[in-house]
């Protein structure tokens, strides 16, 4: 068929001529557009073409707002609209007239009309509101063609705060009998998911009848949405698994109707969307994997190599079987597969085959080793795409050893990468880590910098410095390194710094400034000199200057390096850009004064971590001086929300004095951002030591250190690894590769020269690689001698150990299979797909051949049930009886705590409150207290005295983290009975109050699917535990977190020992732990489940209780904060 | 998702343009200069992929292409369609063009760029693949050009049965 296409269309040219040539008697001569385009053909520059359009467009303004157009004659008009703007001019005032065309023409102008509009407009345009009404009316026309129309045009663009207008009625179309529109309405509706998914949220459950539709096409249209969907959450949708599974087996194994072959594959796009949901599915989940396994090594075997689409099946196949959980059987089947590719002479499966090399070869380094040779060839491969790919995959399999021979390579190519100018440059980072020495390294980057210059992206540069300040493991490898750069740097900056690009000047002066003093027979003020001849070059960028006033300001030193500084800073500092004139302030002010220079830039200080104070601590002294001089003090949010709330109410009382103030209390909160730094760490340790050393009585706080945070810096970095050094690689191993590399070459016929080179190039590119051959197949060994190491380690995960602890997780296969056979789709699934084969094809061929089937009766048989009005009758009858609702709710409380599981039973719980009531159908929910987590549970209680089934509970909270309580997935309740369900809770963030909202689907016998929102609203308290500690413990943890709160409290004042008895309350209340109470200053430590720890600071001060509050976790002191007010408050 | 489908000729006239992402209009021009240019300066024997256009949504997207005589059929596509499922998709599109125009040329898809779109409309429906078999699609476009030759708007259910 492609013959003849091309056939027809290299006939072309001869047509264009536009002669009386078969081709032009097609088109009506006497057509405008005929006309515009014979013009168009005619013209000989860009120029007359601009012309020819405007006079075009002119004369289409004209026809367009005259009244005497018809409605056809407008069509004619629209086409050369589209014409006009498809070449890029603008005919915005034939948009209205588009619209106008959809909304009054014939169906076919209609369709032009519709056509228009979605070529001319985006979902933002405001004419587009003019449009909604006329979808409305076409959704609703009898005529499928207007239908379709609309529902295409919904999909292509559609206002987003319109779509409720229009939901109900794609959703209707979700039972047309035409499998058309139910396909059409399945995309729109999938559309409406992607711009707003909260807006389709109540519709899952359609979406899963789409996918059980007989019709293969609506299944297939109804795959998009599940991709999409199990990519957000792989979670949610493990229990379709097996449905998918099945679909793929029957599509796989030839039951689908011949029409869904494409050149005798059965339905291949189909097939291609399966393995990708299934391939995510099944990732890091063994149990999910297993059900797969035999659908794809049949998949792999059916797949024979006959046609292009069966390739991009065995593609998918291959990245399917590599990312699930492994099996290595599959896997030596795929390898073999990838081979296949990579082998390949059609350069489009070449490509496919370095991808997804590049895609495996993390796990299984062996393979690029076997095809080394084709990798060897397809890097100079005169395709620029197929050398980028090889690339690509040289990255991948990187290290200490090849490392030199690929940089050189991706060097090669660096400058064909700024010829294109098609590509983005870039330059892996990890490649540092397998340096061999300082000067390769050093040279490198030059070279890296100098070529990518200022179209490299600007982390690499940045990157760079962070790892020349950070420094490796060894100081002597670091000081080496840096001297090397500094040496480097000068002698560059002798030569000719005109023709480095801006970057790359930046780099060099932050270096020379931080570490020139490294090299003592350099003189500051030759160094100073070279870089204020920088500042004197043109094109010497405003940003690079105020980086070489930096480095400036640190170097200069010595009565010649000041006079240099002073002339730049006086040159400077009248400068218009702010930014250098700071700087050049800076430079004038810290180059008098050497132990200002000397504090605030510490000589080789760029390795310390810098120490952000995120709560600002070194700012109290200002706040209490503020406070002092009769500033309100600082509310946080909430309160201040609270405040106005109640300010709202008429206040009866006369005025207060003024606000009660306390100098030494003060309250800062909100302060996440870590904006400012605390440059020196001694300062803000001092302003924690007075607050806590006020009087003297005040607490202890012995053992803690007293350097500010640095402690807890060190402690969740992994302790430093002394790597034992591996210096060289072993000089027995090297030739042992090689020969390996040889015997493991495709082709072992005589090699001439240029064969050879290849082979060399290969053994040195593959060299490391084959040293994991003998280790498991699956497993990632860390490459084995590196000189660079960075300090910290990447989580080294070996698949054994994986594969023992999922082994373990993995429950036995048959309560798997109960789980899912209860599952209300499954049961659905089973009865739609996995009836014997032959039925199913007689179906789906029946489906699709005639309109009348068996299964569309039944289908509008159901759907006039859905909309009887019997029913909806009965339902209004019981929702206004109000006698059935109020009696049975003081002992229904009791008779509902009865319900609540046997382990849970024992546990306080939360008083029961009724969520929601619809027909018969009562919720209610407690949460119970466990000592490690929450769990809240749901009654479902039925009042009708039939059984109510298909019990669907779906919960979510934005700041909870809502995970079932997996045995125990409701499926009916029986008349007059109570149904429990159990979901554990976990907080994503703190938050004042969190709220559950949930939606509860259910079906009675007889009677169609009825759902009820419902929302849980339960205090951040509930989540609070006493957190048991000792004070020295306390100590170190106080220190360490970094988001905090204070506020001024009242004083439980009626007992003896105000202190004491407020601190009682609050534990009591609260479920804090009060850990030490000494004078008039108290400890008290809590966590929020689980483990994430919150401690408080109290102390009396003023009649009032000073409290402090400190977490590592943001939020979480503001919000307990709130409700030790609330408590003290009710109390 | 497919984001963009091209047809422009050898010399980037643009023949058909269909975005399923709004670019503004200069957008778009230039993204379809752009892509001329990179897709005119490949051999014939280079592989039908392009990575990396900089307009047109950057390192996730690519082109996929072919080259018919005069034509070039662009799709620009995320990392969420197959590269070789949509090689073959632009395969069934062009047979699908020379079954309606009966031996399409380049001047049927200048002179009837509506009923490109409304073919194309079968087959991808904002950026999803909707339709993938020949016959299918053109039952469908079939279905509406009846419509065209008796002008009135007939309920479909006649076509249908």
């Amino acid at each position: 068929m492609s013959d003849v296409v091309e056939k027809t269309l290299t006939a072309l040219p001869s047509l264009l001529s536009l002669d009386s040539q078969p081709g032009s008697t097609k088109l009506s001569s006497t057509s405008k557009l005929g006309t515009l385009i014979r013009g168009i053909t005619e013209l000989t520059s860009k120029h007359e073409e601009e012309k020819l359009i405007q006079h075009e467009l002119t004369s289409i303004k004209e026809q367009v707002s005259s009244p005497n157009t018809s409605m056809r004659q407008m069509k004619e008009l629209m086409v050369r609209a589209i014409y006009c703007e498809m070449l890029g001019y603008e005919a915005s005032f034939s948009y209205i007239h588009a619209i106008k065309l959809a909304q009054q023409g014939t169906a076919l102008e209609k369709r032009v009309g519709y056509l228009a509009v979605s070529l001319f407009l985006n979902e933002s345009h405001e004419l587009l509101l003019l449009l909604v009404n006329t979808v409305l009316k076409d959704l609703q026309s009898t005529n499928l063609i207007e239908v379709c129309m609309a529902l295409t045009v919904v999909s292509q663009m559609f206002p987003k705060d319109m779509i409720p207008a229009i939901l109900p009625l794609v959703e209707e179309k979700l039972n047309h009998p035409k499998e058309i529109i139910r396909r059409k309405a399945v995309l729109a509706l999938y559309k409406f998911y992607l711009i707003a998914p909260n807006q389709v949220q109540h519709i899952h459950n359609k979406f899963r009848k789409a996918l059980c539709d007989k019709d293969p096409g609506v299944m297939t249209a109804s795959l998009h949405i599940y991709l999409q969907m199990i990519q957000e959450n792989p979670e949610g949708y493990k229990d379709l698994t097996p449905s998918f599974v099945t679909i793929l087996k029957q599509v796989v194994g030839g039951k689908l109707p011949m029409d869904f072959n494409y050149h005798s594959v059965p339905a291949p796009w189909l097939q291609i969307q399966l393995l990708r949901i299934l391939s995510l599915l099944g990732k890091n989940d063994q149990s999910t994997s297993e059900i797969m396994y035999e659908v794809l090594d049949e998949s792999l075997r059916r797949a024979e190599m006959n046609h292009n689409i069966t390739y991009a099946i065995l593609y998918e196949c291959v990245k399917c079987i590599y990312t699930i959980h492994p099996k290595s059987e599959l896997l030596e089947k795929a390898a073999k597969c990838i081979g296949n590719f990579v082998l390949s002479p059609k350069i489009n499966l070449k490509y496919l085959g370095l991808k997804a090399l590049t895609y495996v070869v993390q796990q299984d380094p062996k393979l690029a080793l076997q095809h080394q040779m084709t990798i060897i060839e397809c890097l100079d491969h005169p395709d620029l795409i197929i050398k980028r790919e090889t690339l690509e995959l040289l990255f991948r399999i990187t290290n200490a050893q090849n490392v030199t021979v690929i940089v050189e390579k991706i060097m090669l190519l660096y400058y064909l990468y700024l010829v294109c100018s098609c590509f983005l440059v870039f330059f892996p980072m990890n490649h540092y880590t397998y340096a061999p020495d300082n000067e390769w390294f050093i040279e490198t980057m030059n070279t890296v910098f100098s070529v990518g210059g200022d179209m490299m992206q600007p982390d690499i540069p940045n990157s760079f410095l962070k790892l020349l300040s950070e420094g490796f493991d060894s100081v002597e490898e670091d000081r080496k390194l840096r001297l090397f750069a500094v040496d480097s740097y000068v002698s560059l900056l002798q030569g000719e710094p005109g023709k480095l690009p801006q970057r790359f000047l930046q780099v060099i002066s932050w270096v020379l400034g931080e570490y020139s003093y490294l090299r003592k027979e350099l003189e500051a003020a030759r160094v100073l000199r070279l870089l204020a001849k920088l500042l004197d070059m043109k094109n010497t960028s405003s940003e690079t200057k105020s980086w070489v006033l930096m480095a400036m300001t640190k170097l200069c030193e010595g009565r010649t390096g000041l006079s240099v500084a002073q002339e730049v800073s006086e040159t400077y500092s009248s400068s218009l850009d702010t930014v250098l004139r700071q700087r050049a302030q800076e430079l004038q002010h810290l180059s008098q004064d050497w132990e200002l220079q000397a504090r605030v830039l510490p000589r080789d200080a760029g390795h310390e971590p810098l120490e952000v104070d995120s709560s600002l601590s070194f700012l109290d002294g200002f706040v209490s001086e503020a406070l002092a001089a009769g500033a309100a003090p600082y509310k946080p949010q909430h309160q201040r929300q609270e405040e106005l709330a109640q300010a709202k109410a008429l206040s009866l009382e006369p005025y207060g004095l003024s606000l009660p103030i306390s100098m030494s209390s003060c309250s800062i909160a909100d302060r996440q951002s870590p904006t400012l730094l605390s440059i020196s760490s001694g300062l803000s340790g001092d302003s924690t030591e007075l607050s806590h050393k006020g009087g003297s009585t005040s607490l202890k706080l012995d053992g803690v250190k007293r350097v500010w945070g640095r402690e807890g810096y060190l402690a969740q970095r992994e302790p430093v690894e002394e790597s034992a050094h591996v210096e060289v690689p072993s000089p027995l191993r090297s030739p042992n590769h090689q020969g390996e590399a040889d015997s493991q070459t495709p082709t072992p016929t005589p090699t001439p020269d240029p064969e050879q080179e290849k082979q060399q190039l290969a053994s040195s590119l593959f060299v490391g690689l084959s040293s994991q051959s003998s280790v498991c197949l699956m497993g990632k060994s860390e490459p084995t001698p590196q000189r660079f190491r960075r300090k910290t380690k990447g989580p080294g995960s070996s698949s054994a150990v994986g594969e023992q602890i999922s082994n373990s997780l993995v429950s036995t296969p048959s309560t798997v299979d109960n789980l899912l056979c209860n599952n209300l789709l499954e049961s659905n699934i089973t009865s739609e797909l996995d009836v014997s084969s032959l039925e199913q094809t007689s179906q789906l061929a029946h489906g699709l051949t005639t309109a009348n089937g068996n299964c569309d009766v039944e289908l509008t048989d159901s759907d006039i049930k859905g909309s009887s009005p019997s029913l909806n009758g009965d339902n209004e009858v019981v929702a206004a009886d109000p006698g059935s609702h109020e009696d049975p709710d003081g002992p229904k409380d009791l008779c509902l705590s009865s319900h609540l599981p046997a382990e849970l039973s024992g546990l306080s719980h939360s008083e029961i409150t009724p969520l929601c009531s619809k027909q018969s159908l009562d919720l209610s929910a407690c949460h119970v207290h466990k000592d490690d987590f929450l769990v809240l549970v749901v009654f479902i209680y039925n009042s009708s005295d039939s059984d109510i089934q298909q019990i669907l509970l779906e919960l979510d909270s934005d700041e909870l983290e809502v995970s079932c309580v997996c045995d125990n997935r409701v499926q009916e309740a029986r008349s007059h009975s109570v149904a429990v369900c159990q979901y554990f809770l976990t907080v994503k963030r703190p938050s004042v109050h969190f709220k559950v909202v949930g939606i509860v689907s259910y079906q009675f016998p007889v009677g169609t699917p009825q759902s009820v929102q419902f929302s849980y609203k339960l205090p951040l308290t509930s989540f609070i535990r006493p957190l048991t500690l000792t004070t020295e413990e306390y100590g170190t943890m106080w220190l360490d977190f970094s988001h905090d709160t204070k506020q001024n409290l009242t004083l439980i004042s009626d007992g003896q020992e105000p202190l004491a008895a407020t601190l009682n309350m609050l534990e009591k209340k609260l479920q804090l732990h009060v850990v030490e109470v000494i004078g008039m200053e108290g400890i008290v430590a809590c966590q929020l489940l689980q483990d994430q720890p919150c401690l408080m600071h109290c102390r009396l001060h003023a009649g009032t209780l000073a409290v402090w509050l400190r977490s590592p976790v943001p939020d979480l002191p503001d919000c307990l904060m709130y409700h030790c007010q609330r408590a003290l408050q009710e109390h | 998702m497919i984001k963009a489908i091209l047809i422009f000729n050898n010399h980037g006239k643009p023949r058909l343009s269909k975005f399923y992402e709004h670019y503004n209009e200069d957008t778009e021009q230039q993204i379809i200069r752009e892509t001329f240019h990179l897709v005119s300066k490949r051999d014939e024997n280079v592989c039908n992929f392009l990575e990396g256009g900089m307009l047109i949504g950057g390192s996730d997207y690519k082109l996929i292409y072919r080259h018919y005589a005069t034509l070039y059929f662009v799709f620009c596509v995320d990392s969420s369609e197959s590269e070789l499922g949509i090689l073959d998709l632009i395969q069934v599109f062009v047979e699908t063009l020379d079954k309606c125009f009966e031996n399409v040329c380049e001047l049927d898809l200048i002179f009837h760029v509506d009923k490109v779109h409304n073919i194309l409309a079968e087959m991808v429906m904002g950026g999803m693949v909707l339709e993938t078999n020949m016959n299918e699609i053109i039952t469908q476009v079939d279905a509406q050009n009846k419509m065209e030759k008796s002008e009135v708007s007939l309920t479909l259910f006649d076509i249908y049965s």
